[in-house]
């Protein structure tokens, strides 16, 4: 017992502090998910892609749209880290700035899916009945749409600016969210610590949000990252096809468009966008596996545990 | 005054098939501090009737309907919603059967504590923490300062259940339901845990509805049982009248599979069969077919409650006083 109690001890008085204050939720979480070396490379890695995009105007070393037909197709070289398109811009420019297009669709698509299918699940699942019904057979509409032929029209509709793609993109997760979300507040509604809460006289309203949402985090978090990744590669997708950021501007899938044409030639013009891609959406997925095992209280080592083992 | 009283409850369910009655034209009263048992087997309408009382039945689909469901002047039936939700932990608080599921698991003991004080009591943040901390010493638990910050996964089964007695009686309810509080717990927890509510309830006057199985338990804890079958009461009364001189086919059948310590060896009678379809009304007793002392007449009318000497009554046409401990 002295061994556990010895290893913890550094960190002993600091949580204590914590225990007492009840808050040691946030803190005993991060602990847990930086026990896992995947999730803790890809937040890493998610960080400073996030840096890479907020500092792109300062550490590009061209313009993103800077033409120079002297130096097109150039393979990389020191001057061009990832060489050049066929316009002779600099490829790694390009993709700095691209990851701020890539990463607040990402975002912006998350959010948006997450206010609307978070809230619809939960009133869904929670009040049953026909409430349920229309909102649900509401969502089954939305799903019977391919998502990216809806997403086509949706930008072919309103224009192909930042707010409508996200919006595409964001419309087609929706469902998906509301039904994960639905199903979990339905199993969480039906446990006994909701009918021990209601027989406190806990009101409906804060059941669904202390009791109820607490306890769903973890599906809704897996599914936030899931969705982040497939908004960037949904934005490529768009972007590919010519709807989402339009030429001259950069994005990871826009590149990749116009890499294409020039695969034989130029290998390293789709290579750095496709290996972007895949590092940003493998690292997402695995911060959504730590954050799901992060956010179940029962992972979290604490001193209150070395305690029972010394009782 | 009564604390609490209850005239012909009734709790269906509507279902596609028709209509169960789970709880039947159930009827008693409960006076400030004395502890009730409600006995049956299982889907008797032991749970349902607490749940109906606490009106913590989905309805619908269920309906709860009374001539009267009176706790301390307030008519539950037609209370809002929000007078039901004050009295619910601060008049009438409950322990259910599995503590490994009825601690929410991603919050603290702490908050789960402190929450009901500062609803009910509209105590703050410190002053309810402090509560929390002498709620957790009351029932047993060391360290009760440091385990505020621990969650439930890190408690043990009986652990658990001594914290939810702390929740249930933080508020001082009148009236503790304590529904089948031991059943999922081994032996000697039970036994401590058994104790430990028997101990403070008495302490704080607090009225208790046991709900359990155990006849044993039931036996020695409460002033009056109220054995359940098929959604009614067949039998009431004092526990020891009720088991020394049983009155109903039903709780001579519950006792006779009853193990006793002082009797090893002796086999244990089961009842036969299964509990009727609560769906179909029975024109007779419904305990009838599976009954071992049923007299001709049984099968001819239906029996009403019979009122019997010591505060005794039954719905039995039969008389059993040879089945008797004491005629044996």
């Amino acid at each position: 017992m002295a061994v556990i109690l010895a290893t913890d001890s550094g960190s002993l008085a600091r949580d204590k502090a914590q225990t007492l204050r009840f808050a040691s939720g946030a803190r005993l979480a991060f602990r847990q998910f930086l026990r896992n070396p995947a999730a803790t490379v890809g937040l890493v890695v998610l960080v400073l892609l996030c840096l890479a995009a907020i500092a792109a105007p300062w550490i590009s070393p061209f313009g993103p749209i800077q033409i120079k037909l002297s130096a097109k197709l150039q393979p990389p070289s020191w001057a061009h880290l990832l060489g050049t398109d066929h316009f002779g811009r600099d490829v790694l420019s390009r993709l700095l700035y691209g990851a701020r297009v890539s990463l607040s669709i990402g975002v912006l698509v998350v959010a948006f899916s997450m206010s609307f299918g978070v809230p619809i699940g939960m009133v869904a699942g929670f009040m049953r009945g026909h409430v349920d019904n229309v909102l649900m057979r509401l969502m089954d509409a939305f799903l019977t749409f391919p998502p990216l032929l809806l997403a086509v029209a949706i930008v072919g509709l309103l224009g192909p600016d930042l707010r409508n793609v996200m919006m595409a993109i964001g419309v087609v997760q929706i469902p998906v969210l509301a039904r994960i979300v639905r199903a979990s507040t339905l199993s969480a509604r039906e446990e006994t610590y909701v009918m021990a809460a209601r027989a406190l006289g806990a009101s409906p309203l804060r059941i669904a949000l202390r009791h109820i949402l607490r306890n769903i985090l973890s599906p809704i978090m897996v599914q936030v990252t899931i969705g982040f990744s497939a908004a960037i590669i949904a934005e490529a997708s768009l972007s590919f096809l010519g709807l989402g950021t339009q030429p001259p501007n950069p994005s990871w899938g826009r590149d990749l468009a116009e890499a294409r044409r020039y695969m034989a030639d130029a290998p390293w013009l789709f290579l750095s966008p496709t290996a972007t891609i895949m590092l940003a959406v493998l690292s997402i997925n695995f911060v959504g596996d730590g954050l799901r095992d992060a956010l179940d209280p029962r992972s979290w080592r604490t001193r209150a545990r070395a305690a029972t083992a010394t009782e | 005054m009564a604390l609490l009283t209850v005239r012909n409850l009734t709790t269906s369910f509507a279902t596609d098939q028709g209509t169960i009655r789970a709880v039947n034209g159930v009827s008693f009263t409960l006076e400030p501090g004395e502890v009730l048992g409600l006995v049956g087997e299982s889907g008797s309408g032991k749970s349902v009737t607490a749940l109906s009382l606490m009106r913590l039945v989905r309805e619908p689909p269920a309906k709860v309907e009374a001539e009267l469901l009176d706790f301390e002047g307030t008519d539950l039936l037609r209370a809002p919603a929000r007078t039901l939700r004050d009295i619910r932990g601060a008049g009438i608080a409950m322990i259910f059967q599995d503590p490994m599921r009825s601690l929410n698991p991603v919050l603290t003991i702490g908050r789960q504590l402190t929450e009901p004080l500062r609803r009910h009591m509209r105590m703050g943040a410190a002053a309810a923490r402090h509560r929390a901390i002498e709620l957790l010493e009351m029932v047993g638990i060391p360290m009760a300062e440091t385990r505020l910050g621990s969650y439930p996964h890190q408690f043990s089964g009986g652990m658990r259940q001594r914290v939810m007695i702390a929740i249930a009686l933080s508020c001082n309810p009148r009236l503790l339901i304590a529904d089948e509080a031991t059943t999922a717990l081994d032996v000697t927890i039970q036994a401590q845990i058994v104790e430990l509510v028997r101990r403070l309830t008495k302490n704080l006057g607090t009225a208790v509805i046991w709900i359990s199985h155990d006849l044993g338990l039931v036996a020695g804890l409460c002033d009056r049982v109220n054995v359940m079958y098929a959604g009614r009461i067949v039998e009431t009364g004092p526990v020891r009248e009720v088991f020394y001189r049983p009155a109903h086919g039903y709780t001579i059948g519950l006792i006779g599979c009853t193990p006793r310590v002082d009797q090893v060896g002796t086999p244990l009678t089961p009842i036969n069969g299964l509990p009727p379809n609560l769906m179909d009304e029975a024109p007779l007793c419904p305990f009838l077919p599976r009954c071992d002392v049923a007299i001709p007449a049984c099968r001819q009318t239906r029996p009403a409650l019979r009122n019997l000497p010591g505060g005794h009554a039954a719905v039995c046409l039969a008389d059993l006083t040879s089945h008797h401990r004491g005629a044996h």
